[in-house]
């Protein structure tokens, strides 16, 4: 599937494509309150309409037979969106978040939006998606040594045959 | 036959009041939060969401609360809750192969890449209550070592000799049978069949699971290997044009490796079956999985003998809501049903009686 590149972006339609998705997998795993405290700390409001009334609905969640094998519907999850369009510049930006808080989807979509030109997506960076993205990396650090901790070591226990 | 009744309508009020009341409890005791039992009572979160089919812990610890902690019930409010909301989409397949696992084990392969991580088990303890916890406590797991970036699966890996059936994807336009769509129709395809699964009531799958381990189905399982931990679900997003990664659901796979001595048409090998749960679910996974390889009978040229082969028994009876509301839907008024009933049964009464009573007479008259 292609995809126009991001409107301003001075890089490649597909490094465009994978910053976005980047953005947006860090955004949609960011809490309420952290999303609320960005939006706050910006210098300037933004100001924003609606292009889609934020929404809880369903998603299937497709799974693979054997991991690899025939798809199959596993079981559906709630997932909320949004879509904006700022009121300054009319740069556009979506929200999908897991859960049903449409709030969150509707912060997603907002600074999605702010992230739609360079120096807008610099700042969004380094305010939001930077430390957020080291919160989740800390978190998952942390778990994977917990995991590790309770990995099995093997051993053999030789017999005394001679 | 349904026969409208009216009336009732206070006496109905007044018990969903006596049953508020007693879900409450004693008042003088603190009245659960739904982040408790989201955060402390996992297993019932991670079955209600599973059989409930919504993935949503915070929807699955209310509608626990709601229903006093009866499972079923609880399953029950999350399919008719589900019924309210739109589907925005149909995720890509998850790649549990990218597992950020918690738990991985394989009982087939000891020295596998990545190692046995036991995880937060209940294998091995003891089994003995723990007093301790009458008082609060905050534990702490050590942390030490990290684990490998890609962990893969065992299965497919240890898999040189090909002696292990390899799972082979569909085409990317073929159809994928959907239950909440369609209703379930035979022969069922085995996507149909694990969704179906997916869905099923655990204590009937780990029942039927385990009737194939003794002797109900020739099943030889090994656990190639389960995993429990999170995978990223990805949706396209229309808006876009490109697939975006919304967030993390943990989920529990296993992969089950069945012994099989061949048929007229296949050489011996090992088959697999499959299973997958939302949360921590590794009963249910097995069990699933178990079930899923013997559902495989026919396709694999095996006799039919054993009611976990019955595709029809088996898929038909699985889901709990079905089946509880059809079981349940006795209790409801059938005075007209049961009075037809007494009379057909008068009458044949007094048709035997009167019968018997010629023949008396006949016999009588010799």
């Amino acid at each position: 599937m292609t995809a126009p590149a991001t409107q301003t972006d001075p890089v490649t339609p597909d490094a465009g494509i994978a910053a976005r998705q980047r953005r947006l997998r860090i955004l949609a795993r960011a809490d309420r309150a952290v999303l609320e405290a960005a939006l706050a700390a910006l210098p300037q409001q933004p100001e924003w309409r609606r292009l889609k009334q934020p929404e809880t609905g369903l998603a299937m969640v497709r799974a693979r037979a054997g991991g690899v094998g025939q798809r199959f519907n596993l079981g559906e999850m709630t997932v909320s969106r949004c879509a904006v369009t700022l009121a300054n510049d009319g740069k556009m930006g979506v929200g999908y978040v897991q859960g049903r808080d449409r709030r969150r989807a509707e912060l997603v979509a907002v600074f999605d939006a702010l992230s739609q030109d360079a120096a807008g997506a610099q700042k969004i960076e380094q305010l939001l998606i930077a430390p957020v993205e080291q919160k989740l990396a800390d978190e998952r650090r942390a778990r994977d040594a917990k995991v590790a901790a309770t990995k099995v070591d093997f051993f053999t226990l030789v017999r005394g045959e001679d | 036959m349904y026969v409208a009744v009216k009336g009732g309508e206070t006496a109905i009020g007044n018990a969903h009041q006596l049953l508020a009341e007693d879900r409450r409890g004693d008042p003088s005791v603190p009245e659960l939060s739904v982040a408790q039992i989201r955060e402390q009572l996992s297993g019932s979160v991670d079955r209600v969401m599973t059989e409930g089919s919504v993935y949503d812990p915070d929807l699955a610890a209310l509608a626990l609360k709601q229903s006093r902690g009866d499972q079923v019930e609880a399953i029950f409010l999350l399919r008719a809750y589900r019924t309210t909301l739109p589907r925005l989409a149909v995720s890509l397949p998850i790649e549990t192969g990218s597992m950020k696992v918690s738990r991985r084990i394989s009982s087939c392969f000891k020295d596998m890449p990545g190692g046995q991580l036991l995880g937060p088990t209940f294998d091995y303890t003891h089994r003995l209550i723990d007093f301790a916890l009458e008082a609060e406590s905050t534990p702490q797991a050590e942390g030490k070592g990290q684990l490998a970036d890609h962990l893969p699966q065992v299965v497919d890996l240890l898999n040189a000799e090909g002696l292990i059936e390899r799972e082979l994807p569909d085409a990317d336009d073929a159809a994928v049978g959907d239950l909440t769509r369609e209703p379930l129709m035979f022969p069922a395809g085995r996507d149909i069949r694990l969704q179906n699964l997916a869905r099923a009531d655990e204590g009937y799958l780990l029942a039927l699971g385990y009737s194939t381990q003794r002797g109900y189905a020739k099943s030889h399982p090994f656990v190639g290997e389960i995993r429990s931990g999170e995978v990223a679900v990805e949706i396209d997003i229309p808006e876009l044009g490109f697939a975006v990664d919304i967030g993390d659901i943990t989920v529990t796979e296993c992969q089950m490796v069945n012994q099989f001595m061949g048929s007229k048409s296949e050489p011996p090998k090992f088959t697999r079956g499959y299973g997958l749960a939302f949360g921590y679910a590794e009963r249910k996974a097995m069990a699933m999985s178990l079930v899923d390889r013997a559902l495989r009978a026919e396709e694999l040229g095996e006799d039919i003998t054993a009611p976990a082969q019955d595709a029809e028994f088996v898929l038909y009876h699985a889901d709990n809501v079905e089946a509880s509301g059809f079981v349940q839907h006795l209790k409801l008024p059938h005075h007209v049903d049961f009075q037809a009933e007494l009379t057909l049964v008068r009458t044949m009464r007094a048709e035997i009686a009167a019968a018997n009573a010629d023949v008396e007479l006949a016999e009588a008259a010799q």
